[in-house]
């Protein structure tokens, strides 16, 4: 099992904060930023997709996706600040893991940090930090040998 | 098992087969005296925006007053219904509420949207050779896609406990090649209208249903 990357979008659709752990050998910065763009583009379509294809009547909020190759994992606020976890196809639900990197994580460090404004790329190293031991400290966090 | 509804999506991304095997009723019926206290948007229905309530949620549109069903956001005799809405000698009076259905053009809208999607869920894909979305969690459904060699793409939505489709959408593949494809008459990538396609779909699908497992009697490795 292995975590490869992780994204952290904004309500207004920028990317705040991306970072990846496994998988292929990271990108330049600009390519970087255009996935994250199509990443997001590609998060609004689940969405809106999802509500309307729905059978039921029910507020349908998407949680995951898998391919053959990596699952997506999705956590939306409801101020809709969106996480979004990439893990290989081991990794069963983590939607509780997703909900505490924003409570531990994402507000003790970010938004309860009077110097940053959230709505700009992370610039803090303390919340990097904190997430990457948080992240690394995950039993499926190492890929299998 | 509950199946919803099948797709197929041609390898240009055009719908060319959809079926909806069940449809579970989302319809409201309530009596309502002036003034109405909820607040309906205009678009191509008429569409609660706001005030939730007595299980009329928002998104559910207007499908009929005092039980005449009503088209788009006119009454049958032409009146549009914010107008009759808004006068209040027609008070009190029904309206019926209910998740509207998909029309035919949003369908395709909504397959090609996944045609894409699938495509962007390949190429973002953290390690390399990954195909495009095969299954879609959400709270109340899942979504199951089966994309042949060709490019065809088998979609099948049923509810969230189903566990694995994948023989089935295997079987609609092959009902697919025998009553479509060895069809002299069907041309490719257009939409399937054959008797024999729908019936035997409809058969399969009702037996999967039955079994909680759909249980394909084909090796799957043979297509």
């Amino acid at each position: 099992m292995a975590i490869y990357d992780f994204y952290i979008f904004h309500r207004e659709g920028t990317c705040i904060y991306y970072c990846q752990w496994h998988g292929k050998k990271p990108p330049s910065p600009s390519v970087t930023e255009h996935n994250c763009k199509l990443m997001y583009g590609l998060l609004y379509s689940l969405k809106s997709f999802v509500l309307r294809i729905s059978p039921t009547d029910g507020k349908d909020q998407f949680s995951s996706y898998r391919t053959s190759k990596y699952k997506l994992n999705y956590y939306e606020t409801p101020s809709g600040i969106k996480f979004v976890m990439t893990t290989d196809l081991g990794v069963g639900n983590i939607k509780d893991i997703m909900k505490s990197i924003y409570r531990k994580i994402y507000v003790e460090y970010l938004v309860k940090n009077p110097f940053i404004d959230v709505s700009k790329p992370v610039s803090s190293e303390l919340f990097v930090s904190k997430l990457d031991a948080y992240v690394k400290e995950l039993p499926f966090f190492e890929p299998k040998q | 098992m509950v199946l919803y509804s099948v797709y197929i999506i041609n390898k240009a991304g055009s719908l060319i087969y959809n079926y909806d095997h069940v449809t579970p009723r989302t319809e409201v019926e309530k009596t309502f005296s002036y003034p109405l206290e909820m607040v309906l948007r205009e678009d191509e229905r008429l569409t609660v925006a706001y005030g939730e309530r007595d299980g009329i949620k928002i998104g559910y549109s207007v499908i009929a007053v005092n039980g005449e069903n009503v088209s788009g956001r006119k009454m049958l005799d032409g009146t549009p219904i914010i107008a009759y809405l808004q006068n209040a000698d027609n008070f009190p009076l029904n309206i019926r509420f209910g998740k509207p259905k998909l029309s035919v053009n949003e369908k395709i809208t909504l397959a090609s949207t996944f045609h894409s999607m699938y495509a962007i869920a390949c190429k973002l894909s953290p390690v390399s050779n990954s195909s495009g979305i095969e299954v879609l969690e959400t709270g109340t459904f899942r979504l199951w896609c089966y994309q042949t060699l060709t490019g065809i793409k088998f979609v099948v939505i049923t509810d969230q406990h189903q566990s694995s489709v994948q023989p089935l959408l295997r079987k609609i593949y092959e009902i697919y090649t025998d009553y479509a494809l060895k069809n002299p008459f069907y041309s490719l990538d257009m939409p399937i209208r054959l008797e024999l396609f729908d019936l035997n779909l409809q058969r399969t699908l009702e037996a999967a249903e039955k079994n909680q497992q759909y249980n394909a009697n084909i090796p799957t490795n043979t297509i």
